[in-house]
């Protein structure tokens, strides 16, 4: 069974704003019978203000895909148009506690409903997929959509692609180009990173920073789970650090101080710091 | 309210541990821990039951009790069909199953294709899920090194004719297995009468705890061993036999004979019930399989216009188990490959639910089943964009 949250369960089993909206001056419908899951998204826009008076939604899919609605009725309601396009699907998924891996593209069938009904209301077209731009053809999802979602979410496997688009979920014609995709996506990320490399810090510099991601980003990170950590000493590149509480006991410190610790540090300060566990 | 109960309706699934057989185990786990193999009183003792548990295994199948070989379940029982019979005959480079198998089957086999460069035929079904004899015999040839077709199909409970098959096989000289894991127990098996060569079997679905499967093997088939160490099982499976388990097994099968009857007439009548009941209220559903020729026990339903998942979701909550070919269940995003061979439109292949009944479901809980389950789909329909009153 799925490890959904008690929020998702909630929304599943008493969906909030459930049904068609008589009086809707907005409406988007997303996905379809093959997809596996759909939903219309009904809105009431109060044409003076922009403002959304009111939500509703039907949804054919699982649980997650009802809860998600039902999220989104409830996050966009009193927000003005403008404001609901800036809601993302992260947002769905966190107002839910958060949603499995595999479920996200729930949360972004979400989002695209409420583009596509707001769309609707200013009497623009959702641009229609063309046969020769669709890249998932079980799931008719475009190269673009791939794209978008792989620089948003920086996602950097396949698997994770399909969680978030489908795409590559069904036949697995397509997953040779989103892996070309990923590959000139994140390609062109990490040269990115090389135009913007920093300058070289001073010795003090790079100690105050270390210092402040440690205070500000890591140990409130690390104190979630019931740890802590300090840091002891910052000899050039070197960084000396201890763990503590939960943290010093665990079995995965070494990849804690590995893949949280020192991924954090490289990304915050500085590419070649390197974490030692101070005796 | 009506007050809820537990129902559980997911017996192609896994079984509860029948009492009977239970009792059995038990005293392998305390005073009767010896080695069968030893040559003292403490592995004799023990030995006798083994001996007596592999004829009621054997009896059940009307075959010697030396072509029983035990093993952990049954996909090491298709493993060990599969992989020994081709180990032991390299020539032939054609292996031929159906899309319908079960994973432990059809994986077994599409990694053959891939990985040691057999060439491999999967052979379609109709619209309820049987497959074409016809289609069968033109595909059969000399390079053909083996043959799997299950007994009968988990999720729609379909029937396949393994004696036709067999005897088409045996015309052609090909090597054939039959996964009988979900048919053993439920319909009667004579291969006195239908001559297929392996036949795998899974204890956990005829009320066995998990753990433990057999596998038939004609005698004179040529197949090398799965485990190689000890003398146990003749050669074909070294390692100390799991003896409790093995016990429970013979116990099981006992048992599944003297229900045979009861099978085909308690289950198949609630199982009849309980499809007519959800038929009668709920409109837009469709039996997904063939029903002339099904286990009695297992109805495959499709609701239109709504997803399987939910669905499951909101019948745990009344206590009803059950299973789907929905995507959503299964971590995949394609519905089950079953229902996607036979062609179910997409209508209501995601919103197939399958009940399997064992012969320990009581009219009370199909009547509890037919009571919740019809405001369960009007719900999730009343929620779902593509339904329209």
């Amino acid at each position: 069974m799925w490890d959904y949250t008690k929020s998702v369960i909630d929304h599943f089993e008493h969906p909030r704003n459930a049904g068609k909206l008589k009086d809707a001056n907005a409406v988007g419908q997303v996905g379809s019978l093959a997809c596996g899951d759909a939903l219309k998204l009904f809105l009431k826009v109060d044409p003076e203000t922009e403002k959304i008076e009111k939500a509703k939604f039907l949804t054919f899919g699982c649980a997650s895909a009802i809860a998600s609605a039902s999220a989104l009725t409830e996050l966009v309601v009193g927000k003005t148009l403008d404001e609901a396009l800036a809601v993302t699907n992260e947002e769905i998924a966190a107002f839910l506690g958060g949603l499995p891996k595999q479920k996200m593209h729930c949360s972004v069938m979400g989002k695209e409903a409420l583009e596509a009904a707001i769309a609707n209301y200013r009497g623009q077209s959702v641009e229609e997929h063309k046969e020769q731009e669709v890249l998932c053809k079980c799931f008719w999802v475009d190269e673009e959509k791939v794209r978008e979602n792989i620089r948003k979410h920086g996602l950097k496997t396949v698997e994770e692609v399909t969680a978030y688009t489908k795409a590559g979920g069904g036949c697995g014609n397509c997953i040779g180009d989103i892996k070309r995709i990923l590959a000139e996506e994140n390609g062109s990320i990490v040269e990115q990173q090389v135009e913007q490399k920093k300058p070289k810090m001073t010795n003090i510099a790079r100690m105050k920073l270390v210092s402040k991601v440690i205070d500000e980003e890591i140990a409130p990170m690390l104190r979630k789970d019931g740890g802590d950590i300090e840091l002891v000493d910052v000899d050039n590149t070197d960084v000396y650090v201890k763990l503590r509480g939960a943290c010093a006991r665990c079995a995965n410190a070494k990849a804690t101080l590995k893949h949280i610790v020192e991924a954090k540090l490289r990304e915050s300060v500085d590419e070649d710091i390197k974490i030692i566990e101070a005796e | 309210m009506q007050e809820k109960m537990q129902v559980y309706l997911d017996n192609n699934a896994t079984c509860m541990v029948s009492p009977g057989v239970k009792d059995a185990m038990m005293p392998f786990f305390g005073e009767l821990y010896g080695n069968p193999s030893s040559m003292h009183n403490f592995g004799g003792q023990v030995a006798k039951h083994l001996v007596i548990a592999r004829e009621k295994v054997a009896a059940m199948f009307n075959v010697d009790p030396d072509e029983i070989v035990f093993t952990s379940c049954g996909s090491e029982s298709n493993n060990h069909a599969i992989r020994g019979v081709l180990e032991s005959n390299k020539e032939k480079r054609h292996i031929v199953t159906t899309k319908v198998e079960h994973p432990a089957v059809l994986n077994v086999y599409r990694f053959l294709a891939k990985n040691k460069g057999y060439k491999i035929t999967e052979l379609g079904v109709n619209k309820q899920g049987d497959l074409n004899l016809d289609e069968l015999k033109t595909v059969l040839s000399p390079d053909t090194a083996l043959l799997s077709v299950m007994a009968a199909n988990n999720e729609t409970g379909n029937i396949f004719p393994v004696k036709e098959i067999a005897e088409i096989a045996k015309e052609k000289n090909v090597v054939f297995h039959t996964d009988a894991v979900q048919a053993a127990g439920k319909i009667p098996l004579d291969l006195k009468k239908i001559p297929v060569d392996l036949l795998s079997l899974s204890g956990h679905k005829l009320h066995t705890p998990k753990g433990i499967g057999a596998l038939y093997i004609r005698r004179g088939t040529a197949i090398t061993p799965f485990i190689i160490g000890g003398h146990q099982e003749n050669g074909r499976r070294g390692g100390t036999e799991n003896v409790p388990y093995i016990i429970g097994l013979g116990k099981a099968c006992e048992e599944a004979v003297a229900h045979m009857n009861e099978e085909a007439g308690h289950v198949s009548k609630l199982r009849d019930k309980l499809e007519a009941g959800l038929r009668s209220v709920i409109t837009h559903t469709y039996i997904n399989g063939n029903p002339l020729s099904r286990l009695p026990n297992t109805t495959n339903i499709g609701f239109e216009f709504i997803e399987g998942e939910a669905i499951l979701l909101h019948l745990s909550k009344a206590g009803i188990a059950a299973s789907s070919g929905s995507a959503c269940t299964s971590g995949s995003l394609e519905p089950s490959h079953v229902l996607m061979a036979m062609g179910v439109p997409f209508t209501y292949a995601h919103g197939s639910v399958r009940f399997s009944l064992s012969r320990f479901t009581t009219e009370a809980e199909i009547d509890y089943t037919i009571k919740i389950v019809p405001d369960v789909i009007k719900n999730l329909r009343e929620l779902s964009p593509f339904y329209e009153e």
